[in-house]
């Protein structure tokens, strides 16, 4: 399976993700810089986490008119998993590819820390290997994670079985707990917990495995 | 030319943690009476010319018909997120 890390100036992530989906998995990956406008030939996508364009405007605002975007959009409409974590997630948001918002935390401050999640679906192609209702620890990092969607998006959401993670105990305000959701079709993740960066025990975790080893088995298994 | 002003506010339904720290700072600083502070963004831009009656985004030397609309589309696209902000403007017309 071939992966793209798509880089934006102020990326951060990136190279975690590369080195989870490279050394933990054996995946062949490659950076993509954002100016670039074709993903063809890779089987999956990753946005890393970061502070594109520094934030400028709102969160993933500037980063939503990359040239790679419509690329982006492309892979998401051919059923290609598309993971975005943290940055990647508000940039998916911003792009309309996952509804909602992200918002400053409640708490007024970044949070940089362990936190234990619950897997709220485990039929969808990143959450296969887990057990449903499974508590897991990811390490969050952000100021703005607070999600946020109107009601008729939540309860949409939530009879379609979409929020895949929430938090067990909600460090940012986010409505429902929510942590992380899917497309409507099951091959777009968003989520604020970095996965890539709990995939061996020597970084404190590696529950985050998980989740690309249930991507690279659908894939093996006959792309969807 | 014109010079456009815009607004961009957090939706009323939405909570604001920052204007919420700032009304705390203000009554600490003896300023009781402040019930309420939103944080939002300011944006100046100046217009050139017009490019908004051609169909080829080149900028045309004729009066603007459409600025209005054109400022819209601005706000909606990008200035502001409308799932969580609210946006306003004002437009005048420079020498």
């Amino acid at each position: 399976m071939r992966y793209a890390v798509i880089v934006f100036p102020g990326s951060n992530c990136d190279v975690d993700m590369y080195h989870a989906v490279k050394d933990a998995l054996g995946c062949e990956v490659e950076y993509v810089w954002h100016n670039e406008t074709s993903l063809d030939g890779f089987d999956g996508v990753l946005i890393p986490g970061g502070f594109s364009y520094g934030d400028y405007l709102r969160c993933g605002a500037m980063s939503a008119l990359s040239d790679i975007i419509p690329a982006v959009r492309k892979a998401a409409a051919d059923g290609k998993p598309i993971l975005g974590v943290c940055n990647g997630f508000q940039i998916l948001t911003e792009i309309g590819l996952l509804p909602g918002v992200l918002l400053r935390n409640t708490g007024m401050k970044f949070m940089c820390r362990f936190t234990n999640l619950k897997v709220e679906n485990n039929n969808t192609t990143f959450t296969k290997l887990y057990q449903q209702g499974e508590e897991i620890s990811f390490p969050i990092a952000h100021g703005e994670g607070n999600y946020c969607a109107d009601e008729a998006t939540l309860a949409k959401l939530k009879a379609e079985n979409r929020i895949v993670f929430t938090y067990a105990e909600n460090p940012n305000g986010s409505a429902e707990n929510i942590a992380g959701i899917i497309n409507e079709s099951g091959n777009v993740l968003g989520m604020m917990p970095h996965p890539e960066r709990a995939v061996e025990e020597l970084l404190g975790g590696a529950d985050g495995l998980k989740l690309f080893k249930s991507i690279l088995q659908i894939w093996s298994g006959g792309a969807k | 030319m014109y010079k456009v002003k815009v607004y961009v506010t957090l939706r009323e339904s939405i909570l604001d943690p920052q204007g919420k720290a700032i009304t705390g700072g203000l009554h600490k600083l003896g300023f009781g009476e402040v019930q309420d502070v939103r944080i939002g963004k300011y944006i100046e831009m100046t217009l050139d010319g017009c490019a908004c009656n051609s169909t080829d985004g080149k900028i045309a030397p004729t009066a603007c018909k459409n600025v209005e609309e054109r400022v819209k589309q601005m706000c909606a696209k990008l200035l502001a997120n409308e799932v969580m902000e609210d946006f306003r403007y004002e437009i005048e017309e420079i020498i």
